[in-house]
């Protein structure tokens, strides 16, 4: 094997790498948000899989793969405020709701395709953005710049959202009313709303999360992301709720998968043991968290609901 | 009190409050005012109403009827931050502080940015140390509030009611966590913001430090005004009889008990706490037959850990502890009250009763699969009912019936439950901790008769207390632990609040020389 053609693989193994953390980044920034503010949502996956449907129809019906992010966020964005009801208004349990809401959407997402598309059809996935000069580089332009727009707005939205937590007093009032929501009421933030933004804000994130893996793929089917949202929530365990450390928990778990996809690519692990290796993204998301994990604390007030006086 | 403010119109003033919650009249047709320049406190024991006086005053609850006025306009408070706009401000008992947050973003949450959406820490952060130099405060911006002792997070709390120009400052129960020559600094700064013409409120039962600061009282109980006085026209006894409705001893007759043999014995005893930090580190202690000796200190001083290494709850990592002539360092605790220890936890809630189990059965619970209570495997309620029926007599628990909710109970009764359980095995040592805290006067007296008695029947007693008048009303001797180490002992007669004081700050006894 020459030089340049591993450096050729090892490039589009990490370029294929950051494409496949990419919807795990959405879903986990999102969570974070949710659970910075108290609030567990544990049905991502179900609105990963809405905002993939709706994405993936509306493209196929305009052939505009913005419409279809517009629309999964606006997905997003809607179970959020009914999620911010039952667990809000109505104080639900937390952990229960989530899982109400994930198999909600496992269940719509695929009565939806079976009803108005039936058989598969692909659609028109993104265009890469190649971004001027910085893409025609040698091995960094084709890893780093030669991505979908909605790469660039993931990973841009790492240091939009440190910066929301902490430079901003929205941010502020987010952690306050994680760790000590009576602290945050008694000075007259509004605990309610507060907990609201966070969890529209975090749930259009899931939305946008299914529509990018809807639009990136090209199709969908019945339960397309497999359990991802699930693994998104490992994440914020992982990443300690931090952005960064978000984000370096999916580029983690994207590598790891698009490793072990050029390997059977490649022939390196035999057909026999291809479903052995596709367990290793969760084997070592598992051991990852156990290692990391155990030394951050969680927000002091998640899944508590708020009572004034209780 | 300045005369000034004697003959202006108060700057609160609360008229015939009555708040209902289910089942309970809260506040009675409760009047109540504020001048500025002076302290007045609201006294009373927990659930006299208080703290839903206040609350309603902080826009937390809202009254049923009354009225509010302010600088003699009505006002309707209907949230906290429309207190905060009206000048209220209010130290909460339960700090109200976010301890992951520095200072600044703690005292910064929920006001309007100068920078927009954006924090300006900035200018916080200067307004801060200003205000922590006028009032010597010594409160730093930059620290995050888990660093901070207990008496500097106060002090934040006190600056962030100033930071929002606070011209009334309700101070709920503040001197509750804090030592000795803490309360003495902290009453200093508050003597200093009334007179600076802030209106103070303070919020205690605590009997001594409401004569040491107040201008004038106003006393509660059952959710009405029960008295109003002033330091000067009453003492001690008077305020408590106020508070309860009926002459009360504040301190139990001791007989003198001539001591025995020691019956616990610790030595060099190191104990890790829940972080893996070293809580106690190389204690040792005697405790004698007909004799209490009392533990003072702050909590987190290593006072848990020990008890429950004592208890066997918790593995002592070395050392050694004897229990009646029974070496138990490494005994479990069945075990070791077998040996003849009983054992009254700090959290009654968490590790003295069953909350959902009802008296009869959190009364066996030790005995509940002996006879008589079990026979073959099945619970005998014949007897339960009768041995549970007995003790809530002889220990005046007051309950419905034995077998009502335990939860149900107030937190008085509840202690005297634990306290009837565990005295009625007949123990050799008895190790109560904090045996009355959040217990109203009344059966705090009776616990400590209780107790008093136990000495007299020669059981060897060690109380483990952060309230520095019981332990010295109790004890025949005072150890002061301070950083899982023990910094000095000495006898009851010869102990002054101001020595105790010292050693809990972590100054070493002085040699009695």
């Amino acid at each position: 094997m020459s030089d340049s053609f591993a450096v050729m693989i090892v490039v589009a193994t990490i370029a294929s790498g950051i494409r496949l953390a990419t919807p795990f980044l959405l879903a986990s920034l999102g969570e974070a948000l949710g659970q910075r503010s108290g609030v567990l949502n544990l049905g991502v996956d179900g609105v990963m899989l809405l905002g993939a449907f709706g994405a993936y129809y509306t493209v196929l019906q305009t052939s505009n793969p913005y419409y279809g992010l517009l629309v999964g966020i606006s997905i997003g964005l809607l179970i959020g405020l009914f999620y911010g009801f039952i667990t809000l208004n109505l104080r639900a349990e937390q952990g229960v709701s989530g899982i109400g809401i994930y198999l909600f959407g496992l269940g719509m997402s695929d009565l939806f395709f079976q009803k108005f598309v039936g058989t598969p059809r692909p659609i028109l996935p993104f265009m890469p953005l190649d971004i001027p000069v910085l893409s025609g580089l040698p091995v960094v332009g084709e890893m780093l710049f030669q991505h979908s727009i909605i790469v660039y707005i993931a990973f841009g939205l790492v240091p939009l959202m440190s910066f929301v937590l902490h430079r901003t007093t929205y941010g502020l009032n987010i952690r306050a009313i994680g760790e000590n929501p009576e602290a945050a009421d008694s000075l007259g933030v509004s605990v309610m709303a507060t907990r609201y933004s966070a969890i529209i804000i975090g749930n259009g994130l899931a939305g946008l999360a299914g529509a990018a893996l809807a639009i990136e793929l090209g199709i969908f089917q019945q339960n397309l992301t497999n359990a991802m949202g699930f693994i998104a929530i490992a994440l914020v365990y992982f990443g300690a709720w931090s952005p960064k450390g978000v984000m370096i928990g999916s580029l983690v778990f994207g590598m790891v998968q698009s490793i072990v996809l050029q390997c059977k690519t490649f022939g390196v692990i035999p057909r026999s043991a291809s479903d052995l290796a596709a367990m290793a993204p969760a084997v070592i998301t598992i051991l990852a968290l156990v290692i990391v994990a155990k030394r951050f604390k969680q927000p002091s007030a998640l899944t508590k609901p708020y009572v004034r006086g209780g | 009190m300045s005369l000034q403010s004697e003959n202006g119109t108060p700057m609160l003033q609360m008229r015939g409050i009555t708040k209902r919650f289910p089942g309970v009249l809260a506040s009675d047709n409760v009047d109540f005012d504020v001048r500025a320049g002076e302290v007045h406190t609201l006294l009373g024991e927990n659930g006299a109403g208080k703290s839903t006086l206040m609350k309603i005053l902080y826009g937390l609850y809202r009254q049923d009827e009354g009225e509010i006025l302010l600088h003699g306009k009505r006002v309707d408070l209907t949230s906290p931050a429309h207190a905060i706009a009206h000048g209220i401000g209010m130290i909460h008992q339960h700090f109200m502080l976010v301890p992951t947050l520095t200072v600044a973003e703690n005292v910064s949450l929920g006001l309007q940015s100068t920078r927009g959406i954006f924090s300006d820490l900035k200018t916080v952060s200067k307004r801060i140390i200003e205000l922590s130099r006028a009032f010597g405060l010594h409160v730093h911006p930059d620290e995050h509030v888990w660093q901070l002792s207990v008496g500097e997070r106060q002090r934040v709390e006190i600056i962030k009611a100033l930071y929002r120009d606070a011209s009334i400052l309700i101070l709920d129960e503040p001197t509750a966590v804090l030592t000795p020559s803490e309360v003495d600094d902290i009453f200093l700064i508050f003597r200093k913001l009334a007179d600076d013409g802030r209106g103070l409120v303070f919020i205690s039962h605590k009997l001594k430090e409401v004569l040491d600061l107040s201008d004038r009282i106003t006393v509660l109980r059952h959710g009405r005004v029960t008295g109003y006085t002033t330091p000067a026209q009453s003492d001690r006894h008077d305020l408590a009889q106020l508070m309860v409705g009926r002459a009360v001893k504040l301190a139990p007759d001791k007989e003198d008990v001539e001591s025995g043999d020691p019956l616990l014995t610790i030595e060099d005893l190191y104990v890790e706490g829940d972080r893996g930090r070293q809580a106690v580190q190389g204690l040792s202690l005697e405790v004698k037959s007909g004799e209490i000796l009392g533990i003072a200190g702050i909590s987190g001083n290593g006072q848990r850990e020990l008890a429950e290494a004592i208890a066997g709850l918790r593995r002592p990592r070395s050392g050694k502890i004897v229990v009646a002539g029974h070496d138990t360092t490494l005994s479990g605790p069945r075990q070791i009250r077998e040996m003849g220890l009983s054992y009254v936890p700090e959290e009654r809630m968490k590790d003295g009763a069953v909350g959902e189990f009802d008296v009869k059965e959190n009364m066996i619970l030790l005995n509940h699969s002996k006879t008589p209570f079990c026979k073959n495997g099945f619970l005998n309620f014949k007897a339960i009912k009768s041995y549970s029926e007995k003790l809530v007599k002889e220990y005046a628990v007051k309950t419905p019936d034995i077998d009502t909710m335990t939860k149900n109970l107030s937190g008085g009764n509840i202690q005297k439950l634990i306290m009837a359980r565990e005295l009625a095995a007949k123990p050799k040592v008895l190790l109560a901790s904090q045996p009355t805290r959040g217990v109203d006067i009344g059966a705090a007296e009776y616990i400590h008769e209780r107790i008093s008695q136990e000495r007299q029947r020669g059981t060897a007693t060690v109380v483990i207390s952060e309230d520095l008048d019981e332990v010295m009303a109790l004890s025949d001797r005072i150890a002061v632990m301070f950083d899982g180490k023990v910094m000095g002992i000495v006898d009851q007669k010869d102990a002054t609040r101001e020595s105790i004081g010292l050693m809990m700050t972590g100054e070493q006894q002085q040699s009695a020389a």
